[in-house]
């Protein structure tokens, strides 16, 4: 009996658990990258005991790959080397974390998944509980495959109605950052639910429980249901059977409810996502560099949504417009059905996978002075380089049109 | 006793530590550069026993634990606020960072004003205005962490189990 996290923590905890309680539960997989894994090896070191299970342990190179610099080598050079001492099975270097956890199969219904990052949420989206931690928690996971968690209050957030064309998930949930702000789902489960959210395919719903970070929450969650499940017969090596599980007479902290028939597209503006404003309040902004990547929309209908709009034509020639595709499956998929041609022959730099422009490092840094577009989620001053630059958070259609004209665009007027 | 360095609300980590820094985990190299681009003057100017007083959601953003690293490499005694971001919290704890909810606490001190702090007793004083303020006691287990000196000290000498008993 309870919220969605509630029945979630229940079954792992063998008793019924409810907000507030603390926890200490077993952890299926510890996920953690090459900004985070030196740290937590550090911590392994400094405790001095084995690992638990080296089959719940999973390692990327994404953050800062292929290296960008002498620092970042060093540290996959340290991490290649300690999964070789340790014997661990699971190393990937083929795109960015969480988009690998999800095509590989790590996250399926119900189960709990921590990370050495904050979008580690993003697990939410397959009813699974998935939450970042640092890497000392990490280390301490590897060790005794556990971890505390206080069992969350939960903010139920229930959609209906359907979007207009040219308005995605990824606008509804600025809008929702608007609403509730920064600090609205702090030490919060948040779960997103209702008829709009049922209508939704996977690529879609990842957004909400993506973002429900930048409004503090704890986790973001979706209940499984048949779409979850044909995701992950169709397209990961995951085997069931997977047991759908669903709130039970939940009582909840608070229930927000929204329509999202009218909404139009959103942007959120510089300097905080929370800074939410419709499109048509900045449209004619010049911007400088639109970057599609992240793991919050550089998926495979993603990039067809951009493709779909440039294709036949030239984006700003001023404008630098670059597509980084979120693993290397989509890069592959991507190229075979011709998209990447025709995101190059409008003028886009596609790049391969990875977080690095997301996080300020390589592949999309900002000048200051300079405005970018992007379809990520994090719009923190300096995020993206220089602290003087600008960052503007939109749906993948909504930088296409921006791509085309240089300026914040609203991308209704571009599709076919 | 030491002096306080006041911080707005929803202070993330980009903001206690550029990602750019975060290509080394020495807590002095990060502590250098803490704070460098809205308070240039913290890591210049800092002496050890100094507080940080926060506004809410203090720490919010990703889970990177060299924010935290670098406030403790800055010989910082505290953080107070009236709420922290969950990662931070969790990650401040877990390596020995001491922090404190207190809303009141954060209303009652300005820059620069002289703070004494009990961590134990969860007391702050603010000398300069002869104000005193009690923090939220911290959960059993979060003391327990905090005791050992943080989580991974804890680890070496009891088994994760004994947390919860």
């Amino acid at each position: 009996m309870g919220t969605l996290i509630e029945e979630i923590f229940s079954r792992k905890a063998g008793r019924p658990v409810q907000a507030g309680e603390i926890v200490l539960l077993d952890v299926d997989y510890i996920m953690s990258h090459d900004n985070t894994t030196p740290l937590a090896i550090k911590a392994f070191r400094e405790i001095g005991k084995p690992l638990h299970d080296k089959n719940r342990i999973v390692l990327h190179l994404d953050h800062a790959y292929p290296a960008p610099n002498v620092m970042a080598a060093e540290n996959h050079r340290k991490i290649i080397d300690f999964v070789k001492e340790q014997e661990l099975p699971h190393l990937f270097m083929q795109g960015v974390c969480h988009q690998v956890m999800l095509e590989e199969g790590f996250i399926t219904p119900g189960a709990i998944v921590i990370g050495a990052d904050s979008h580690s949420n993003t697990y939410g989206v397959m009813g699974a509980f998935g939450a970042g931690l640092g890497s000392t928690e990490i280390a301490v996971a590897w060790v005794t495959g556990k971890c505390w968690f206080k069992v969350p209050e939960t903010i139920r957030i229930e959609l209906r109605g359907r979007t207009q064309p040219g308005v995605y998930a990824k606008d509804v949930m600025i809008h929702i950052a608007g609403l509730l702000g920064m600090d609205g789902g702090t030490y919060r489960s948040v779960e997103f639910g209702g008829e709009y959210i049922e209508s939704l395919p996977m690529h879609e719903r990842i957004i909400f429980p993506n973002m429900s970070t930048e409004i503090g929450a704890k986790c973001g969650l979706i209940a499984a249901d048949q779409v979850t499940i044909d995701y992950l017969e169709n397209e990961t090596p995951a085997t069931g059977p997977f047991e759908i599980i669903q709130p039970v007479n939940p009582r909840y902290e608070r229930i927000i409810e929204l329509d999202v028939s009218a909404l139009t597209p959103q942007v959120a503006c510089h300097p905080d996502v929370d800074n939410v404003k419709p499109l048509e309040q900045v449209e004619g902004l010049e911007v400088h560099e639109v970057y599609i990547g992240t793991c919050t929309n550089a998926r495979y209908e993603d990039l067809e949504i951009v493709a779909n709009m440039l294709k036949g034509k030239r984006v700003n020639p001023l404008v630098r417009v670059i597509v980084t595709p979120a693993s290397q499956r989509i890069h592959k998929k991507a190229m075979q059905n011709g998209l990447i041609e025709i995101l190059m022959d409008a003028g886009c730099t596609v790049t391969g996978t990875g977080c690095g422009a997301c996080i300020g490092r390589h592949g999309g840094i900002l000048a200051p002075g300079e405005r970018a577009l992007t379809t990520m989620n994090r719009n923190f001053v300096g995020r993206m380089g220089s602290p003087l630059a600008e960052i503007y958070l939109a749906s993948p259609a909504t930088a296409a049109a921006t791509a085309l004209t240089g300026r914040i665009t609203d991308p209704r007027g571009f599709l076919k | 006793m030491g002096k306080a360095w006041t911080f707005g609300e929803n202070m993330n980590t980009d903001e206690i530590i550029p990602g750019r820094f975060n290509i080394t985990i020495d807590p002095l190299e990060l502590a250098k550069n803490v704070f460098c681009e809205v308070k240039p003057e913290y890591s210049k100017n800092i002496k050890p026993g100094d507080i940080i007083v926060g506004g809410q959601n203090f720490g919010c953003g990703s889970s990177r634990e060299h924010a935290p690293i670098a406030i403790k490499g800055s010989q910082t005694k505290c953080i107070i606020a009236p709420s922290f971001a969950r990662i931070f919290f969790r990650n401040a704890i877990n390596i020995g960072l001491p922090i404190l909810e207190c809303p009141e606490a954060v209303a009652g001190i300005r820059e620069g004003d002289e703070v004494d702090v009990d961590l134990s007793s969860g007391q702050i004083r603010n000398l300069t205005s002869g104000a005193t303020f009690q923090a939220r006691p911290l959960p059993d287990f979060v003391l327990k962490i905090a005791e050992a000196g943080g989580i991974v000290n804890f680890l070496k000498e009891h088994d994760i189990q004994e947390l919860m008993a």
